[in-house]
């Protein structure tokens, strides 16, 4: 199978993240959709690994992993801090400082 | 020993001889004040960990204060050894470039962050509660606001230290930032000094939810805009087969000859190029907060507690305008025909933008954070110039800028009423009445956002927009002039609201500060001035580290 498919299934997997995150109102779902784009990031570098014959890809796509891990650690605590407080994660219900 | 018919395939390889891994080689001393940084954080959290409650403000005080020090030494100690002209070179197996602008911005980066440690420990301006001085931040982050938790913890006088080892990691990330030489420590920098950002911005002690609610845009936000710059990076990596920058600049500018058939599909591909360098960009520009990307900005500067918005907003910007003068003068001057225009329209949206909302504005924070918006836009005109006075004219804008915004949110944490910090602009009519020398401070540091001689502002906006004129774009410093007038025309009003009105009844009081806020303070008023009275040192400075190495 051609590997140039693997890029084109990143490039929507990143658009649906992205679409995601634009349309959606809970704050763990808009999170979920930044991890999936992560997610696309690494099928990119791993993909462009094997058309390249290097192992870069390969290596950044660990690190990817080891960030989106330590994104998970503080974006939970903050989004379930602001849960406790408000119950609701809607981000349309955190408008305080609107003008 | 290969036979060719075990090779079956591409991902299947005779079994190579095994000492082909070179083991890495660190020039750790010229690492020095990164690795101080970090090491101190890590120090924090073992403090945090092992030492009583009632210990650990002055510990953690002291190590961040004495690593942030020693830090700089050693960015002093290297830039004396030359490593800032003749001896700039790539270190830790291309990860890292020691060069002129790198050092400029780590020693930049590092006395923002030491003067902001000190309105970070500030204890004297809340009132005493439970017979315990308290800071800005939150006496226990995790307890509800108004919560039986968090009383408990008032009345039992806990206090947010981890702030300190917070802020430490953070400057290691930005040590790191301007001074990556590959894409990949590119993004792990970027990460590494906005997590601790997001944290810091849910932890102010008044307003929780206002704070809460900054962190989790902010956060959304960022993790949105890494994505984006993740992306770009894996499609740049596609196109050049590396993520260093040297790799990258060489496809760029045609100079690999030896195109492996593997590569042909995809190395050299112009669209790959394009939206890699575009989508790069686009990360960059949301940490600076240049117009399309700057949404974030006002909510999170408002919300976030004030020592860490001084911080941000000078320290981020540093390290983000570091990173992105690197990036397009080093990876993409190959692409600058291309780059350029679309940086001219940021620049130009971002600094009409910026000034013309800014004069709605009735928050003194948010105006602030609009007016930094407007100055993002004026440093871009300075990246746009494409000539060593660009960078050189950047690096001095961003020194001088950021000790004024420290000391203007510094001074924001002084203006007091009951609820807290009184950031309202209608509570501030007639301050100059009430407090003069409060008043003058801010009054000054308002000039020199606005640009007027004998400030920093003023050297600092002359020579970028020099620099703009002389690389070509006129045009760009005609539309830097007219928003610098309308942006002066609201620092005038917040000076004439302060000097020529009544002061109000139930207006706010000027908090008497302990030493270390008033030190910042001094410190932003006397950088101010000596950078605007005799800037010629600071700026030959500026044009000496003024070189990239590739």
């Amino acid at each position: 199978m051609n590997p140039v498919n693997y890029l084109y299934l990143a490039a929507l997997l990143f658009t649906i993240g992205a679409a995601g995150v634009v349309i959606r109102r809970n704050a763990i779902v808009l999170f979920m959709c930044v991890e999936l784009m992560l997610n696309a990031c690494n099928l990119a570098f791993v993909t462009f690994s094997r058309l390249h014959g290097n192992l870069d890809g390969q290596i950044i796509a660990f690190f990817t992993m080891v960030v989106a891990a330590a994104e998970v650690v503080v974006g939970l605590a903050i989004i379930v801090t602001i849960f406790r407080s408000r119950h609701s994660a809607s981000v349309d219900d955190a408008s305080l400082m609107k003008l | 020993m290969i036979h060719a018919a075990t090779v079956h395939s591409l991902w299947t390889t005779a079994a190579a001889a095994p000492d082909k891994i070179p083991s890495p080689d660190i020039e750790y001393g010229q690492l020095l004040p990164t690795l101080i940084v970090l090491g101190a954080a890590i120090v924090g959290v073992l403090i945090e960990a092992f030492l009583p409650r009632r210990q650990r403000y002055v510990a953690q005080l002291f190590v961040s204060v004495v690593a942030l020090a020693a830090a700089f030494a050693a960015v002093i100690g290297l830039a004396a050894s030359d490593y800032g002209t003749s001896k700039a070179h790539v270190a830790a197996m291309g990860a890292i470039a020691v060069d002129g602008p790198a050092l400029f911005l780590q020693g930049t980066i590092l006395l923002v962050a030491l003067v902001a440690v000190f309105t970070f420990a500030e204890r004297r301006l809340d009132p005493v509660v439970h017979g315990n001085r308290v800071d800005s931040f939150a006496a226990q982050a995790a307890a509800v606001p108004g919560g039986e938790a968090e009383k408990a913890a008032v009345k039992a006088g806990f206090t947010t230290t981890e702030v300190f080892p917070l802020v430490l990691f953070a400057v290691g990330g930005m040590l790191v930032f301007p001074s990556a030489n590959d894409l990949l420590t590119l993004f792990v920098a970027l990460e590494v000094f906005s997590l601790p950002l997001y944290i810091l911005c849910a932890l102010a002690r008044r307003h929780r939810a206002m704070s809460q609610e900054a962190a989790v845009k902010y956060f959304l936000l960022g993790a949105f805009s890494s994505a984006f710059l993740l992306f770009g990076i894996a499609l740049l990596y596609g196109y050049a087969g590396t993520v260093a920058y040297s790799g990258i600049a060489d496809v760029v500018d045609g100079q690999v000859r030896n195109v492996t058939p593997a590569l042909a599909g995809t190395m050299g591909n112009d669209a790959l190029l394009l939206i890699g360098g575009a989508m790069v960009l686009m990360g960059l520009l949301f940490k600076i907060g240049a117009v399309p990307f700057h949404m974030w900005t006002p909510d999170v500067y408002q919300g976030a507690p004030t020592p860490v918005t001084g911080f941000m907003a000078a320290a981020t910007k540093v390290a983000a305008f570091g990173a992105l003068l690197r990036l397009l003068y080093v990876v993409l001057p190959g692409l600058r025909w291309d780059w350029r225009p679309v940086m001219w329209g940021v620049a130009i949206v971002t600094m009409l933008g910026g000034a013309i909302v800014a004069v709605t504005q009735t928050d003194v924070k948010r105006l602030l954070a609009y007016s930094s918006i407007a100055h993002a836009g004026f440093i871009l005109a300075g990246v746009i110039a494409t000539t060593p006075d660009g960078i050189s004219s950047v690096l001095f804008y961003l020194a001088a800028y950021s000790f004024v915004t420290l000391g203007a949110f510094a001074v924001v944490t002084l203006v007091r009423d009951a609820g807290g910090e009184a950031t309202h602009l209608s509570k501030w009519a007639g301050l100059g009445r009430r407090s003069p020398l409060v008043a003058a401070v801010f009054a000054v540091f308002l000039l020199a956002f606005a640009g007027i001689p004998l400030t920093s502002g003023f050297a600092g906006k002359f020579a970028v927009f020099k620099a703009a004129a002389d690389g070509g774009a006129g045009a760009l410093v005609v539309i830097g002039v007219i928003s610098s007038a309308v942006a002066a025309f609201f620092y005038i009003r917040v000076i004439v609201l302060m000097f020529f009105s009544e002061p109000r009844t139930d207006g706010p009081s000027v908090a008497v500060p302990s030493p270390l806020t008033s030190s910042a303070i001094a410190i932003g008023v006397a950088v101010t001035l000596v950078l605007g009275v005799a800037p010629q040192y600071f700026l030959d400075l500026a044009s000496q580290a003024g070189v990239f190495v590739r």
